[in-house]
């Protein structure tokens, strides 16, 4: 008990230690998240009509965050699929980062969502005995279940392979890979159950197409992956943690598939619509093409499609997948496409026309692109406050020591050039 | 909504001030009751659903909910709690034909049952169709405004709750604070709706409506004879709905809902569904009838006919 009391003080002290790019991120976060909060105060003061949402277009911007974010939560099973069931050594010492990033999007999730209701107090109703969930006839019910699912199990999931690395012990295996193969079907089910909630809308025609719950895990093995691409290169560039180049260029081949399933399911979705030509196509027409006159999102879904279909490329033909420079502009491209075609591309044609064939045409007020941002910062924050014990953890900078209590603790430099790192001696 | 006005008004102008009272409100304004909130408000918020409430609290509820609303309004008012009727199954019907487009069903709901009227909160929406394309929705117009009605070349199709005896809106509820009655009325608990709006997503007929702000309820306006399912106000945050005027329906002798009252070329009926002699049985039987969006299988208890 001793031991893991000190464990976590010795955590306390490496967030609260880094370089001066450590403290300049980090307090840049805070600013955002401040903004954030204070742009949520506002919006509990005078109600949601501070948003654009209204009757007619009533889920918006924080939903379609949501949603996404719903995808990137997927980064973590890409790297664990092939680290843990396939025992790919170059992405076993890295899955964990993943997890963690699964962690942190989870979290934005939840964030996101509590804004997006309009009674914030009464979130207990949801809490089964206490309140009433209704489950399973809900698929929102079901959502709550299995988000918070995901989170506890990923947490613990990353908690304990960092404890384990911290003691320089090996995972015990059978305790550690029953939670690893269910983190896969449990990745999978928060993709499935956040789709269905929009699926199962028999009033919303561009939701209510069996191809969604696909197309839903197709683009989020795209967006999760992209990012953390970039973060790797970011990592390792600026701690002393060792990615291989092989575990990059994998993951990227990996994106060109899920990519080239995702442009495919959107374009049997787009043949059904247009060659069928009901009045169903109203939503897909407002999206792409615009409706009586009525085109904010036009110009979006086709920079996502572009965005999109240049990155598959990218990624898909060795040279530029193994140039960074290009790899990291796909990295780029794929984020932001998925952002809108899995966000507002996908929420708000589900509402727009609306059910009686009313065209309000929905864009977010200042309010809702300030609070968030201070999500995001939020999410990214708790990001960092992890890979800040993680990496070190991973690195052999952060260990237990000799007496079998105290930790030693030989990073804190967190955040600085690899080439400018002090050399300093490593425990072995 | 005409896009230009409604965009001037959304008040996202924030000043220094504003913002810093917003600051200082973050955790007092986290809409949880603060240390020294009376003792009511504790009560509110952990008020249990209506539908697990026993008699005794049910009691005590109304009692604070008339107390609560007596205050604010200066006036004494009723807050029913009249259960479903037996053998009473709500069925209504509209007369196409005889529909002109005057909205009095829609301003009569709105002084009937309390709703928000800055901003305005509207439970009937009357469509614009054209005559050659029947009923088009994808063709509607609801927000034609001319000097007379009806229109050459147009009819009108009023669109509100339908009572569905599937409702969509109900299944998804995350929380059960909406229900069917016994009567056929789908009812919503104002103090125990989250605000998440899943059950406007999941209404095909666009009846549901969200508090978006704190009702703009005019004391003078406030029509005290309510239901604790119908008509009370209702909080911020919150979604509301046509009960069929849950408040007359219920009585006994009952009264007409507002908007069948006020109809002044009578294209509006509505009566029990399980009584052979009621009007609506004989419109059923010998008018053919319609309903909205057949096809999703909702099954609604409104019922579209031409008269003449």
């Amino acid at each position: 008990m001793r031991k893991i009391w000190e464990f976590f003080k010795g955590t306390l002290v490496l967030v609260s230690k880094g370089s001066t790019a450590y403290y300049a991120w980090m307090f840049s976060l805070l600013v955002l998240m401040a903004a954030g909060a204070a742009a949520y105060a506002y919006q509990l003061r005078n109600g949601l009509i501070v948003t654009a949402m209204r009757d007619q277009a009533s889920w918006g911007f924080y939903i379609s965050n949501f949603t996404f974010l719903v995808g990137v939560a997927a980064a973590a099973v890409l790297l664990v699929i092939p680290a843990y069931v396939y025992k790919w050594k170059p992405i076993k010492e890295i899955a964990v980062l993943g997890e963690m990033l699964a962690v942190s999007a989870m979290v934005m999730c939840l964030l996101f969502v509590t804004v997006d209701i309009g009674r914030p107090d009464r979130f207990w109703h949801l809490i089964p005995k206490i309140g009433i969930l209704n489950f399973p006839q809900s698929l929102l019910a079901w959502d709550v279940v299995v988000l918070n699912v995901y989170l506890f199990l990923n947490l613990v999931i990353a908690v304990y392979i960092c404890y384990k690395n911290y003691n320089r012990e090996e995972p015990n295996p059978n305790l550690f890979n029953p939670l690893i193969l269910f983190s896969i079907p449990a990745a999978v089910s928060i993709h499935t159950v956040t789709a269905f909630l929009y699926n199962g809308l028999a009033a919303r025609p561009f939701w209510n197409a069996s191809i969604l719950a696909p197309r839903f895990l197709a683009s989020a093995f795209c967006s999760g992956p992209a990012f953390m691409i970039i973060l790797f290169q970011v990592i390792r560039m600026y701690t002393r943690i060792e990615i291989r180049n092989e575990a990059i260029f994998k993951v990227a081949e990996l994106i060109a598939y899920s990519m080239f399933i995702n442009l495919f399911l959107l374009g049997a979705e787009v043949f059904k619509e247009y060659y069928s030509n009901t009045i169903h196509l109203a939503p897909m027409q407002y999206l792409f093409f615009g409706l009586k006159g009525h085109s904010n999102l036009v110009p979006y879904i086709w920079t996502a499609m572009i965005f999109n279909t240049a990155a598959f490329f990218l990624f898909l033909v060795p040279r530029t997948r193994e140039n960074y420079v290009t790899l990291n502009i796909g990295c780029v491209l794929i984020f932001i496409g998925v952002y809108i075609e899995k966000g507002m591309g996908l929420v708000i044609p589900g509402l727009v026309p609306d059910v009686l064939g009313e065209i309000y045409e929905y864009y977010p007020t200042g309010t809702e692109l300030l609070l968030s941002l201070g999500i995001w910062a939020t999410g990214l924050f708790v990001y960092t406050l992890l890979l800040r014990v993680a990496i070190p953890i991973l690195t052999g900078e952060f260990y237990l020591g000799d007496d079998g209590v105290k930790p030693v603790i030989v990073d804190t430099e967190f955040i600085r050039r690899a080439d400018q790192l002090a050399e300093k001696s490593y425990r072995d | 909504m005409p896009n230009g006005e409604d965009r001037a008004d959304r008040p996202f102008r924030m000043s220094r001030r504003k913002m810093m009272k917003g600051v200082a409100a973050v955790l007092g304004a986290m809409a949880l009751p603060g240390k020294d909130a009376p003792a009511s408000v504790w009560e509110s918020f952990f008020q249990k659903n209506f539908r697990e409430l026993s008699g005794g609290d049910k009691a005590r509820v109304i009692a604070r909910l008339e107390k609560e609303y007596g205050d604010k309004y200066g006036k004494p008012v009723k807050v029913g709690t009249a259960p479903p009727l037996e053998g009473v199954l709500y069925g209504y019907g509209l007369d196409l034909s005889r529909c002109i487009g005057c909205r009095r069903c829609v301003y009569g709901c709105v002084a009937e049952n309390n709703q928000s009227r800055n901003p305005q909160i509207h439970w009937i929406r009357v469509l614009q169709l054209n005559k050659e394309r029947g009923v088009d929705l994808e063709e509607a117009e609801e927000y034609y405004n001319p000097s007379k009605v009806p229109e050459k070349g147009h009819f009108y199709m009023p669109v509100q709750c339908q009572q569905c005896e599937s409702p969509p809106c109900v299944k998804v509820c995350p929380v059960q604070a909406t229900w069917k009655e016994r009567d056929g009325i789908t009812v919503v608990d104002y103090n125990w709706c989250i605000g998440c709006r899943y059950c406007m997503a999941a209404c095909p007929y666009g009846a549901r409506h969200f508090n978006w702000k704190k009702p703009g309820l005019p004391a003078a306006e406030m029509n005290p004879a309510t239901h604790y399912l119908g008509n009370r106000p209702r909080p911020v945050g919150v979604v509301e709905k046509c009960t069929f005027c849950i408040q007359r329906v219920r009585n006994v002798p009952g009264r007409y809902p507002a908007c069948v009252e006020v109809c002044p070329v009578g294209a509006r009926k509505f009566g029990n569904l399980l009584d052979p002699d009621s009007e609506i049985r004989y419109v059923i039987e010998n008018k053919r009838v319609f309903i909205l969006k057949e096809d999703l299988n909702t099954r609604p208890k409104f019922y579209y006919f031409y008269a003449t």
